[in-house]
């Protein structure tokens, strides 16, 4: 240690906020070189954070370090801003970041920490989605061996997940993949783009907004840069099929509660055990209901 | 005929290896452990040609090196010496020159192997046809009706019957799993096939409708093959020519009629003397 | 006539290692065998006319001397000496043997290890067949059994499959070891016949018959072999 060492002029808000200084360097250095080589998972010295890991410390130390006075936060976990996690991860956020505002519109949000969903509202290139990652080699179901799957990612040799694909069409006629969908970035890399449903998937394709995303207990982080062509694994003649939320009949179910027909919906089973649908993005849902009193009050 | 490998001075030594290794070993001192140093010398200035459409026999007990030899012309283990070219169509592949994604892609478009432990030839998680796709779409095929239409075929060629390309090989007999194995290193038509042992433990009638299998492919599509086996009747079967090991060395080769009528060396001799 | 074959100071021993045993076989053979001709080996039992047989087809490793073969594009190759991957294209190609036995797949119709050289020859499978019914007919091998594997067959039945096998692809040099060894007497006239044409085609012929009949009616040239010297005598001149 050089006892004489004085730390850099803080030009760039280092020292703000929960992170240390070396803490935000190490994640932001990795931001970088994540982005420069788009879907592959970089390690980095990922911190404790006060939470249990797989709460989305991965996802935290991700906006803890991006966070600056000027920026508006939205937290939404399987799209809500009201669940427990969001709530508790915004809160820590207002607590130790002074003068940071966080909102719950999509649209006023510049930071959007997420689990489970990409917001329905298209992001901008001002925007920065941050997704929370549990599992972020899509290899680990094929190959239990960490160093394999470097040795495999670098070739880019995915036909044992491929195969994978085969054996689902085989057994059950459809890929059933629901959410974690292997997804090529930029031809190269194949990342898993966190528990998203398939729905979301084809929403990371040119993505005007940087995705980032982070793993804190497996110590990677990954980004989709903006514009970045993705690609789901698929096969020539069985391509890759979102959920289309068609009832016995054929029709699109709409949300239970703003009447939406195309967004993702959550199944629900209501209090007489009869199902029913509603928007999963409660923001979206919110705004529509807006929209929907004004036109009837004007 | 043309050639399509040329394997020279292959040597494998497990262990550190001192100066004496290689005069301290083999059939004259009547093991392949360095009594210096303790290392194996597995196999030591192996050389041999391969012509295309040519059956070679290496033969030889456990411990003569015979397995060797394949598993590092097929990159399942790396060699300590030696030089070995795969000559194909315009290309010529020097073997322990490639880089790892270099020999990943020989190995899966212009090699094939088959195992006689199905457990490192076939992935028992997936179906048997699994297991083709896999080789399938390891060489970029990415059509799945396709890769299944040939995986049928592929299953039907080698008598695995169709309707049961769905099920996993564990529920398959030994003498199935090698049919799968053997479909599964076929489905990418490789000009090179390495066998080792492919027959080693089944019934003798499974034993003899591999074989004959073997041979119908060979006549078929023109597969050279390298036959590792300590069965002569598998070498008198299958082989053109033949190339016995011991303790890590060739110590004769020959065609395989006059290696089984005209032996030159005295193991060899009692070899055959011993089966006949 | 062209010489096919010119074989000069052939010998053959053997060296069996566990038991120490040197054991002669044939010693100082010279013969020649031209296109279209036959040249017949005659000798007691242990003269080694078989050795001669298996030295020029490579079955066994000749211990010294000269093979000579001109081979179809007009090359000389000491069969002694050539590489193993030559002999093998020889044999596909130029030069046929037919042995007492009968080596094949066991589980073979007759009628498909009669076609079989000519389908390695890249003959169709119609047409190799064909030839194929044609040459077991002539050798009165009976239809019923064609498609049937020949393990089961008698030694007379075996050796005519076998002698189909050998002439169906019409080689250069066509090397016979008894073809007619356990053929009744008018099968094996129908082989004579079968040989003199085969003669007139030009293929030249180094035999073993059993029956001095048979030497007669087709050699064109008689080499005589004399049993080699004993194997004590033999050891003591090495010794010596």
């Amino acid at each position: 240690m050089n006892p004489n060492y004085e730390l850099p002029l803080d030009e760039a808000d280092y020292s703000f906020g929960f992170l240390d200084e070396f803490a935000k360097r190490e994640v932001r250095r990795t931001i970088l070189k994540a982005i420069s080589i788009p879907g592959y998972q970089t390690p980095y010295a990922s911190r404790e954070m006060p939470m249990g890991r797989g709460f989305g410390t991965g996802g935290l130390q991700l906006t803890l370090s991006l966070i600056g006075q000027d920026d508006t936060l939205k937290v939404i976990d399987q799209g809500s801003d009201d669940s427990v996690n969001a709530v508790n991860l915004r809160h820590f956020v207002e607590l130790t970041c002074p003068g940071v505002n966080t909102t719950e519109r999509t649209t006023e949000a510049t930071l959007i920490q997420s689990r489970h969903r990409i917001p329905e509202v298209d992001l901008t290139e001002s925007q920065v989605l941050i997704l929370q990652v549990p599992y972020p080699d899509p290899l680990v179901v094929v190959e239990p061996s960490e160093a394999k799957r470097k040795v495999m990612h670098g070739e880019g040799d995915y036909s044992r997940l491929l195969t994978k694909l085969y054996e689902d069409i085989v057994q059950f006629d459809e890929i059933t993949i629901s959410h974690r969908y292997p997804t090529r970035i930029n031809g190269h890399y194949v990342i898993d783009p966190s528990p998203i449903p398939r729905y979301d998937v084809p929403r990371l394709y040119r993505s005007k907004a940087l995705i980032l995303l982070g793993a804190g207990r497996e110590k990677k982080i990954y980004a989709v840069p903006p514009y970045t062509v993705t690609e789901p694994l698929a096969f020539d003649d069985v391509p890759f099929r979102t959920e289309d939320f068609r009832d016995a009949n054929g029709h699109r179910r709409a949300c239970g509660r703003c009447g939406a027909t195309d967004s993702f919906l959550d199944e629900l089973i209501a209090e007489d055990g009869s199902k029913a649908w509603q928007c999963s993005d409660s923001d979206y849902c919110n705004q529509r209901l807006a929209e929907l009193a004004q036109e009837v009050s004007a | 005929m043309k050639k399509i490998l040329e394997v020279r001075n292959l040597t494998k030594i497990h262990g550190r290896g001192c100066p004496q290794c290689i005069d301290s070993t083999g059939p004259e001192a009547d093991t392949n452990i360095c009594p210096h140093c303790g290392s194996v010398v597995a196999a030591y200035g192996v050389s041999f040609d391969l012509h295309a459409g040519e059956i070679l026999g290496i033969m030889g007990e456990s411990g003569s090196g015979k397995s060797t030899v394949v598993k590092t012309l097929y990159f399942d283990d790396a060699p300590s010496a030696g030089e070995a070219i795969v000559f194909d169509e315009a290309r010529q592949w020097n073997l322990f020159a490639l880089n790892a994604a270099e020999q990943r892609w020989l190995r899966n478009h212009r090699l094939g192997m088959v195992y006689q432990n199905p457990h490192l030839g076939l992935n028992f998680n997936v179906s048997a046809g699994g297991n083709i796709a896999e080789r399938l779409l390891m060489s970029d095929l990415a059509h799945y009706g396709e890769i299944r239409e040939r995986a049928r075929r592929l299953l039907a060629r080698t008598e695995v019957l169709p309707e049961r390309m769905d099920e996993s090989p564990k529920k398959f007999s030994g003498g199935m799993q090698q049919r799968v194995q053997i479909a599964k290193a076929l489905a990418t038509q490789p000009p090179l096939l390495y066998l080792d042992e492919v027959t080693t433990g089944l019934d003798l009638s499974v034993q003899a409708r591999i074989l004959d299998l073997i041979l119908e492919i060979q006549q078929e599509l023109n597969t050279a093959m390298i036959v590792v086996t300590h069965d002569l009747g598998v070498i008198r079967l299958l082989a053109g020519r033949t190339i016995v090991m011991k303790y890590g060395r060739i110590i004769e080769s020959g065609l395989t009629d006059q290696i089984l009528e005209d032996p030159q060396h005295a193991y060899t001799q009692r070899l055959v003397a011993s089966a006949l | 006539m062209e010489t096919i074959l010119k074989i000069e100071g052939l010998s053959k021993h053997f060296l069996l290692h566990d038991q120490t045993k040197l054991i002669p076989s044939c010693a100082n053979v010279d013969l020649s065998v031209n296109a279209g001709q036959l040249t017949a080996l005659v000798g007691p039992t242990g003269a080694g006319k078989s050795s001669v047989l298996k030295c020029v087809y490579r079955t066994y490793l000749p211990s010294g001397g000269r093979i000579l073969y001109r081979d179809g594009s007009g090359h000389s190759i000491d069969l002694a000496q050539a590489s193993e991957h030559q002999m093998l294209q020889l044999r596909h190609a130029e030069i046929g043997f037919v042995t007492q036995f009968l080596h094949c797949l066991p589980r073979k119709s007759a009628l498909d290890v009669v076609a079989e050289p000519l389908l390695t020859r890249g003959e169709n499978r119609e047409v190799a067949q064909g030839k194929a019914r044609e040459l077991l007919a002539l050798l009165r091998v009976p239809e019923r059994l064609w498609a049937v594997p020949p393990a089961t067959f008698s030694g007379g039945e075996k050796q005519r499959v076998n002698l189909a096998r050998g002439l169906i692809a019409r080689p250069r040099l066509l090397l016979l070891d008894e073809p007619t060894a356990s053929l009744d007497p008018a099968t094996t006239d129908r082989v004579v016949e079968l040989l003199q044409a085969i003669k007139r085609e030009g293929v030249a012929m180094l035999a073993i018959f059993h029956h001095p009949d048979l030497v007669r009616r087709l050699g064109d040239r008689v080499i005589e072999l004399a049993p080699p010297v004993a194997v004590t005598d033999l050891l003591e001149t090495c010794a010596s």
